[in-house]
């Protein structure tokens, strides 16, 4: 009869607890996503308590993002010297550091960034090297505004994190433009796109329901076959999308497959903790009726 | 238990010494063998969880404090320079981000707990008085943190809350201008929202002692409610350690199961995605939502149509849990033997989570889409404007005219002359009980 009390008040707990989680689950604010179309999945290999990063794929989403986004796009919470950190796409198994990874010091020599001159204190233009960051496409937020018809392109950094849906989102919103339904009024400057939040109630002249999604001041970036890949990846918009989308969410928490890796470790360690408060439990609390 | 006599024998000579001039060993010691109810569920077992949630806040945002810049234009990037370059930093970053939530969902079933059984009544006012003091510093600091990585919702939250200061007549404006240090929300505000999220822990975890010294003053209460009389300690108390020690250690262990699922798994799960976008104050997100621990009085506040009104609403809401002991007539604690006060408080909990609901949405959105409605006032009735304020209303009924109607007009079950009549063999279910006792003599 104990036993069952016990077991009885423990399920109570375990239910308590999923009644807590489940609550502050539905608490989850409403997203200001004003009617956009829930974003597909990508099948991305990082998703889910075990999935990890391929490796390819985030060089590809590299090769994407300094090919094509960042002409626009900064990404000023990057290094160099990140893109070789374990489970980055340029970690190499046995390297020292990161900012000594072959690949990372040749990639970064391939850009100028700004510097002032040792020796007369005169602005210059020298090599990025491993412990640079990433160079801004535009020297201020104000000159990318002004070059982009008065909205600045967003720092892509933390994206997958300031995104509902992150990942996924981003990739369908790259490789979801189309064209916008008979009816609907583009403003100069402006773009269609079914994921992009917003409410179009306004600009809608044409029949039936007011179609999903919103303005976007993002011209479609991709094209097919703009970047070549030499791993044999298809060279569609598609890809392209989906690899830069991965890039992203690296980025934005470099640190994430690792975390996992120690989580189940930690996950492992607590149950097993469990197990054993449980039998001390038990044992210390025989004989005693409560 | 208050008159628990110490047990403690000092041994050794450096014990001895230590003991005539400031016996700390044997408080500890005395602490560790308080005599303690034997019939205490796991719902008791959230007051370690709580401690456990202070010293984990306490401990991870020391660490942060030591890479954080308080400054606008550099705060936003160096949080996220904590999670990527300093050692370990994610997980410490995101267990005190999500440690606030954890340490909400403890809150609010200790004081639930607490609700359910009584443990506000005499002698034990001062306990749960305390515990509410505790409660609001615990909003107020959560505020504060959540102001401190300066993203979107960080300033736009703390536009909304200064602001409703502003509201009060007269004075609002001087104080709204001295709390922002200037007429906008800025890095002054930040620098001093820092200091004082820095500080205020520690004020809770002396109001912690405060809570404990007058737990072990007054006694723990129990499921039972009763209070349990002296020639029975012996038989219905264990000592804390290590009947509790390990009963809570063994709640403590689970609790950190559902926090690491979170941390190492879901870090972002609880938190808005906007507050990953810098703070920018010349563009308003579309919804600014507080974090989910606060919904339920973001709702009240916006029950109300006027302002100043909701502002006092708001807090009333939290005033009212300080009268709690004088509101409740009732001559028996714990709602096991109150069946309808019980039926009442399962509403209570289920409005909690819905005034929660409504403090997310938006307050013109229908609550059933498609449903025809009418308007009333001035919302349509079918609108979470309206549902909020059914809530609201429950809310403060429950407290000012349940808590002393009911306790006057009810017929309490019988309850049992002792904490262990319940539990032996044959004694069973407090209704069989063979001696069930009045509520009058034992309450």
């Amino acid at each position: 009869m104990i036993l069952k009390t016990n077991i009885q008040s423990m399920k109570k707990t375990l239910v308590l607890i999923a009644l807590a989680a489940g609550l502050s689950l539905a608490a989850q604010p409403a997203l200001a996503s004003g009617g956009a179309k829930h974003p597909h999945s990508g099948g991305f290999s990082f998703e889910g308590p075990f999935g990890t990063f391929d490796q390819g794929q985030l060089q590809r989403g590299y090769k994407v993002y300094r090919e094509v986004c960042s002409s626009c796009h900064s990404m000023n919470l990057m290094h160099f010297r990140t893109l070789a950190e374990p489970g980055g796409p340029f970690y190499e198994e046995g390297q020292v550091n990161p900012a000594e990874n072959r690949f990372v010091k040749a990639l970064a020599a391939e850009l100028q960034v700004p510097d002032i001159d040792s020796e007369t204190g005169e602005p210059i233009m020298r090599d990025a090297v491993a412990a640079d960051k990433f160079p801004s496409p535009y020297p201020n937020a104000t000159a990318a505004a002004a070059g982009n018809g008065g909205a600045a392109p967003p720092d892509l950094s933390v994206m997958a994190k300031a995104r509902h849906d992150g990942a996924d989102y981003i990739y369908s919103l790259l490789s979801g433009y189309r064209a916008a339904p008979a009816g609907l009024e583009i403003r100069p400057g402006q773009h269609y796109n079914p994921y992009m939040a917003g409410d179009l109630t306004p600009f809608w002249k044409g029949q039936g329901h007011v179609p999903e999604g919103g303005f976007i001041a993002m011209p479609p970036p991709l094209r097919n076959g703009q970047v070549t890949y030499d791993d044999g990846s298809a060279q569609t918009v598609d890809q392209y999308a989906k690899d830069v989308a991965a890039f992203i969410a690296w980025a934005s928490d470099p640190k994430q497959v690792q975390r996992k890796q120690s989580g189940m470790g930690v996950l492992i360690f607590l149950f097993l903790f469990a197990g054993l408060t449980y039998v001390s439990y038990r044992r210390i609390w025989k004989g005693v009726a409560h | 238990m208050s008159d628990h006599e110490s047990t403690y024998v000092p041994k050794t000579g450096i014990e001895k010494w230590l003991d005539s001039r400031l016996p700390i060993v044997r408080f500890g010691a005395d602490y560790m063998s308080l005599p303690t109810p034997k019939n205490l569920n796991y719902w008791w077992t959230f007051g370690g969880i709580l401690a456990l949630c202070l010293v984990v806040q306490i401990a991870t945002g020391i660490i942060l404090a030591m890479h954080y810049v308080p400054n606008t234009e550099l705060a936003f990037a160096s949080v996220e320079r904590i999670m990527r370059d300093v050692n370990g930093g994610d997980i410490i970053r995101y267990t005190h981000a999500n440690g606030a939530s954890m340490f909400f969902i403890a809150v609010y079933l200790h004081m639930l707990r607490g609700l359910y059984y009584g443990s506000y009544k005499a002698p034990r006012e001062m306990i749960w008085i305390v515990g509410c003091v505790i409660f609001f510093l615990m909003i107020a600091t959560a505020f504060l943190g959540y102001v401190l990585p300066w993203g979107q919702m960080s300033f736009w939250g703390a536009e909304v809350i200064t602001n409703l200061i502003g509201a009060i007549p007269l004075v609002g404006e001087p104080i709204l201008i001295w709390l922002r240090g200037g007429p906008a929300i800025d890095n002054a505000t930040l620098n001093r929202f820092f200091s004082l999220h820095y500080l205020l822990p520690f004020v809770i975890a002396g109001c912690v002692v405060l809570h404990l010294w007058a737990l072990h003053h007054a006694g723990q209460n129990n499921p039972v409610g009763i209070l349990i009389p002296k020639d029975r300690t012996a038989k219905d108390t264990v000592p804390f350690h290590p009947y509790f020690t390990v009963k809570d250690g063994f709640a403590i262990v689970l609790f950190l199961i559902l926090f690491a699922i979170f941390v190492f798994f879901m870090p972002n799960a609880l938190g808005h995605a906007d507050n990953y976008i810098p703070a920018n104050p010349l563009q308003t997100p579309a919804h600014i939502v507080p974090e989910w621990y606060m919904l339920p009085f973001y709702a009240i506040l916006r029950a109300i149509p006027d302002k100043f009104l909701g502002v006092v609403a708001m807090f009333s809401a939290i005033g009212v849990l300080f009268i709690l002991p004088w509101l409740d007539t009732s001559k028996v604690r714990s709602m096991r033997y109150r069946p309808a006060m019980r039926t009442f408080f399962v509403i209570f909990v289920l409005v909690g989570i819905g005034l929660g609901w409504c403090g997310a949405q938006l307050p013109d959105s229908p609550v059933v889409p498609g449903m025809p409605s009418f308007q009333l006032a001035d919302g349509m009735l079918n609108s979470y404007l309206w549902l909020n304020r059914l809530l609201t209303f429950y809310y403060f009924l429950f407290f000012i005219v349940l808590m002393p109607l009911v306790g006057l007009r009810e017929t309490p079950r019988p309850i049992p002359a002792t904490i262990s009549e319940p539990v032996l063999p044959g004694g069973g279910d407090a209704m069989t009980s063979a001696a069930p006792a009045s509520p009058e003599k034992k309450g």
